[in-house]
This record gives C-alpha cells, structure tokens and sequence, in this order.
C-alpha cells in the first residue's frame, strides 16, 4: 500500500509540474504582446523594446521559462502590471480568504451530504428517497448566481437576517465574519452537496445488494451495524473521491459566488485581472487555483487507496 | 429507447419552448434590445409584462434576444468540440501507439487544471471576443469529449466485428464510418445533452463575471450581471434570466436522464 502511495506522490509532483509548464505557456506563448500591453497602442517602438528587454521577453523561452519558476520557488511573483506592487503581497491574504470561505462551505456541506445519502440509500424508495432526489438534481441543474441571488432575496432582503454583500476586513471577529460569509458558504454548500449525496447514495447501494450484506442481515443485525459497519466501508474509496472531487470544485466554484456577494477573494481578484489583462497576477492566481486542485485530488486518491480495505489487508 | 416519462415530456417541452427562442427570438421580440423605453427598473405595465431593466429597456424583449445569442454561442462550442473530439478521440483509438500516447498525455495535462481557471488564462491573452470565446472553450471542452469518444471507440474496436473488417482491409475511415460509430452513437448523444448544459453554464457564468458576451449585445448571464444590484431592493430583474438559464438546464437534465436510464452515470459527473 505504502508503495502506491508514494507512487501517487510522485505523480502529484510531476502533475504539478506539467500544470506550472501549461499556465505558462498559456500566458507567454499565445499572442498577445506584454510589453505593448503595459505601455499601451501609442508606445514608440524603441520604448517597447526596451521594456521588452527589461522584462526578459527577448531570452529564449525555457531560459524564461526557468526564471520564473525560480522566482515562484523563492516567492518572487513578480510586479503587478496595473499597480506596480509586488504580486505575492497582493495574492496572499485573498488567497486566504477564498480557501477560508471553501473550508467554511466544505466543513457543512460534507458531513451533511454523506449523512443524507446513507439516509437516502437506507429508505430507498421512500417519499423522502424521491423529495431529495428532486432537490438533488435542481441543485446540480441551477447556476451558483441564481441560488446566490435566491438566497439574498430571502435572507436579507425580505427576512433582513444577514447581509446581501458579504464585506470582510482584517481583524474581524469570528462572529462578524461567520454573519458576512454564510449567505456565499451556503451557495456553496447546496452547489455542491447534491452531486455528493447522490453518489453516496448510488455507491451504498451498490455495496448493499451484495450477498455479504444479506448475510450481515440474515445474522440477525440491526440496520446501522449493517450500513456503518459492513456496507460502508467497502463504499468508502468512490465517496471519498466524489468528496474531494466537489472541494476542487469549490475552489472554482468559488469563483461566480465571490462575484455574487462581492467576496474580497482571489477568484474576484483573478476576474478583475484578466479583465485588464495584468499578466504576472493572472499567472500566479492561475497556479494557486491549479495546484489547489492538483494537491485536493492527490489527497483523495491517498485516501481512496488508504481507506480500500481490500489495500489495507493485503492477503 | 424507452417510451418517454412523464418528467422526460417535461423536459423534452422545454427544449423545443427554446428552441423557438434560438430559432425567432427577435422576431418574437415587441422591442429591440438597445431600445430605452421606460425608468430603469420600472414595474410590469402593460405591453411590458417583465418591467424594465437597470437603462430602462424592455426585459422581455431583451430575454428573447440573449437567448439567442446565449444557446447560439453553447450550441456552436459544443457543435465545435465535439467535431474536434471526437475524431480524435476515434483516431487515438484506432492508431494506439505513440499518436494516443501524446493526445493522451496533452488531454490529461490539461483537464488537471480547472477548465474555468484555463479559460480565463487564455482569455488575459487574447482578450474576449466572440470567436475567442466560442474557439476557446470548445478546444477546452474537447479534451472530455476525446477521452469519451476513445474509450468508446477502444471499447467497440476491442470487439471481433471490428476485428474482422481491420483483417478485411478496411481503411480507418470505414472502421469509423460502419463499425464504432453506429455503435457508440447513444452514449455520445446523451453526452452532447451533458456537454451542452455544462458549457451553457459556463458561458452564462463567464458573462456574468463580464468576461463573456461584451455589450451591446444581450445574453442571460450579462443581463444576471447587470441587473444584479436590482435584488437589494427586493426588485426581480436579475432573477429573469438567471431562471431562463436554470431551466433551460433542468430541462436538458430532463431529457438525459430518461435517455440514461439504466445507466449508472451520476449527474455532473465532470462538470
């Protein structure tokens, strides 16, 4: 087990590094001039040239290429174009906020997910089976800014509960910022609870109609020895999978939920950069994001194979 | 196929409500979309029976014209994706060696970043515009559809008719053509449905981030964007096309479902 386990690791490094190689190319090697984009249309020829040299964009691309993955390294992001101020100062607190506002979402919708899917698998059939089916599938069909909106209408407009913006700052208290950020968490939470919950449905019942099962009932035992303790298990790995698939979900997710609640978050910061095409801010948040993701799904695919009880006793 | 369901009906009338509006949208239009005809925000009066936008213009009118521009943009990078995927997709299948072994590797790489942090890379680069827009997330798109279309393919050329008509003589084509795709034609339609709805949201959430569909031309999620202020006050513009939107896509969800029932592939399974 140990040995696919690192087997794993290793992939996740050699995927992050693909991913630096990719959102790199993404950014220097299609059209699209930086030096004409920083000085703008009416930059005299000699001025560009300049700038170009400045910035390195005449050195051969891998040269360039190994520059700033130097600079990623030792936390040398570069400059933003638009302010001028250095990128890591300007990424690392909104990338704090957006992974707090994840975990916030992830901390209820998970728990809750799987308990309503073991629910759904137990009363298969039921109205209750058939009422969250319904739900599930308007969750998964609806887009984050209607539900967001929906949300705002009723909890802060007409119920006037909590806040339709949801404005941080440094120093808040915990109170505050759980008041200002739930509106945003539980879009989220709904986002991405409906694909988990089905899946923790389908992957129980899956298991439940094995004749291992019927045995454990036919012993004579009671439903929740049957379901946690012989079905689930052996469901674990594909929830575990489809957990970790929705959390990277969030870490994009979260980008349309942070344009609906005005969220101070990388995701809004990215989207504001891309609209004026700052380069060295779009990269680095490309590879936050992107490795975000690559490390969330390197630890499922850890935890599917760590949890597999046919892995963990090998014969 | 089985004899649609009751929700599969539902779902089957929505999509033809829509495509009416791809098809004569303006047409159906009282209004023209840059046509500043009342108070901003204004109530429903009568001949205005959604009220105004945040400039004043006619919701309705401006419904019917962003779907139009909103379907017409999906439909063409999903269209486009899958005319790129798919042969692909096939090829790799068919050839193996070291023409899947790159494609494969490249798609993989690919599909390890998210397709909306991609996309909005590409779009730093480029900047928005339609035939960006549209080419860049239906190349981005492609890469689920190849990796669907190869193991189909993979799956079908695996089995002995295949075989035999390769020991025929057969060209790829042909194999394509007579052998995998009458046989993968199934899967790869409820995929489109999936694909489809994906992609609508993806290009309605790249609006609403401003980043899709530029003024002056209306579409679903510009207009969430624009008229987004409206909910503070209680008022519902924003929720207009926000539910076109939504139920455009519980409908495709719909009518995939009954196509994929008793087939255990769970919704937005790769959204």
């Amino acid at each position: 087990m140990s040995r696919l386990i690192l087997k794993r690791l290793g992939l996740g490094v050699f995927t992050l590094w693909l991913v630096s190689v990719l959102v790199f190319a993404g950014t220097q090697v299609l059209p699209g001039d930086v030096a004409s984009a920083i000085l703008g249309q009416n930059a005299t020829p000699e001025a560009l040239d300049v700038l170009r040299r400045d910035l390195g964009l005449n050195d051969p691309l891998v040269l360039r290429y190994v520059t700033w993955l130097k600079g990623f390294a030792t936390g040398d992001l570069g400059n933003s174009l638009a302010s001028g101020q250095p990128v890591s100062e300007l990424i690392g607190s909104r990338l704090m906020n957006t992974l707090m506002l994840a975990a916030y979402a992830a901390v209820i919708s998970v728990p809750l997910a799987v308990v309503l899917g073991i629910l759904v698998a137990v009363f298969r059939g039921s109205i209750f089976d058939r009422v969250m089916n319904v739900l599930a599938l308007a969750c998964v069909a609806l887009p984050e800014y209607f539900l967001g909106l929906l949300l705002v209408l009723w909890f802060s407009v007409q119920l006037g509960w909590l806040p339709a913006l949801a404005d941080t700052y440094p120093g808040m208290g915990l109170g505050e910022w759980i008041k200002a950020t739930t509106l945003p968490a539980l879009t989220l939470v709904l986002v991405t609870m409906a694909q988990m919950m089905r899946m923790t449905r389908t992957a129980l019942l899956g298991v439940m109609d094995q004749s291992y099962v019927e045995t454990a009932w036919l012993k004579g035992l009671r439903a929740p020895r049957v379901v946690l303790r012989h079905a689930l298990p052996n469901a674990a790995a594909p929830i575990v999978n489809v957990v970790a698939f929705n959390i990277a979900y969030l870490i994009t997710g979260v980008v349309l939920v942070e344009a609906v609640f005005n969220y101070n978050g990388l995701g809004r910061f990215m989207v504001d950069a891309v609209a004026k095409r700052d380069l060295p801010l779009v990269q680095a948040s490309a590879l936050a994001f992107a490795a975000a993701f690559v490390l969330l799904n390197m630890i499922a695919d850890i935890a599917a194979i760590a949890l597999n009880p046919r892995l963990r006793h090998p014969r | 196929m089985r004899k649609p369901t009751f929700t599969a009906w539902i779902g089957l009338a929505i999509l033809a409500a829509y495509l009416v509006i791809l098809i004569a949208g303006p047409h159906l239009a009282p209004f023209g979309q840059e046509d500043i005809i009342g108070s901003p925000f204004g109530d429903p009066e009568p001949g205005h029976p959604l009220g105004f936008d945040q400039n004043g213009r006619d919701m309705l009118s401006r419904l019917l014209y962003g779907g139009q521009m909103s379907i017409g943009v999906s439909l063409a990078a999903v269209l486009i994706s899958f005319a790129v995927g798919i042969p692909m997709g096939f090829m790799a299948a068919i050839r193996g060696g070291w023409f899947d072994t790159i494609l494969s590797r490249l798609v993989d790489t690919i599909m390890c970043v998210p397709v909306l942090i991609s996309a909005l890379v590409v779009l730093q680069a480029l900047g928005s515009s339609l035939p960006v827009l549209v080419l860049t997330i239906a190349l981005l798109d492609s890469t689920r559809v190849f990796r669907l279309s190869r193991v189909l393919a993979q799956g079908v050329g695996a089995l002995e008719f295949a075989e035999v008509a390769r020991l025929r003589g057969e060209g790829n084509w042909w194999l394509i053509r007579k052998e995998i795709l009458p046989n993968v034609a199934s899967p790869l339609v409820a995929e489109f449905g999936l694909r489809f709805c994906f992609t609508f949201l993806f290009v309605a959430g790249l609006s609403f981030l401003g980043l899709g569909v530029q003024p002056p031309f209306a579409d679903w999620g510009g207009m969430v964007k624009d008229n987004q202020q409206a909910i503070v006050y209680g008022l519902y513009a924003p929720l207009y096309p926000a539910a076109a939107i939504a139920i455009l896509t519980v409908g495709v969800n719909l009518v995939v479902d009954w196509m994929l029932a008793g087939r255990s592939a769970p919704q937005g399974d790769n959204r």
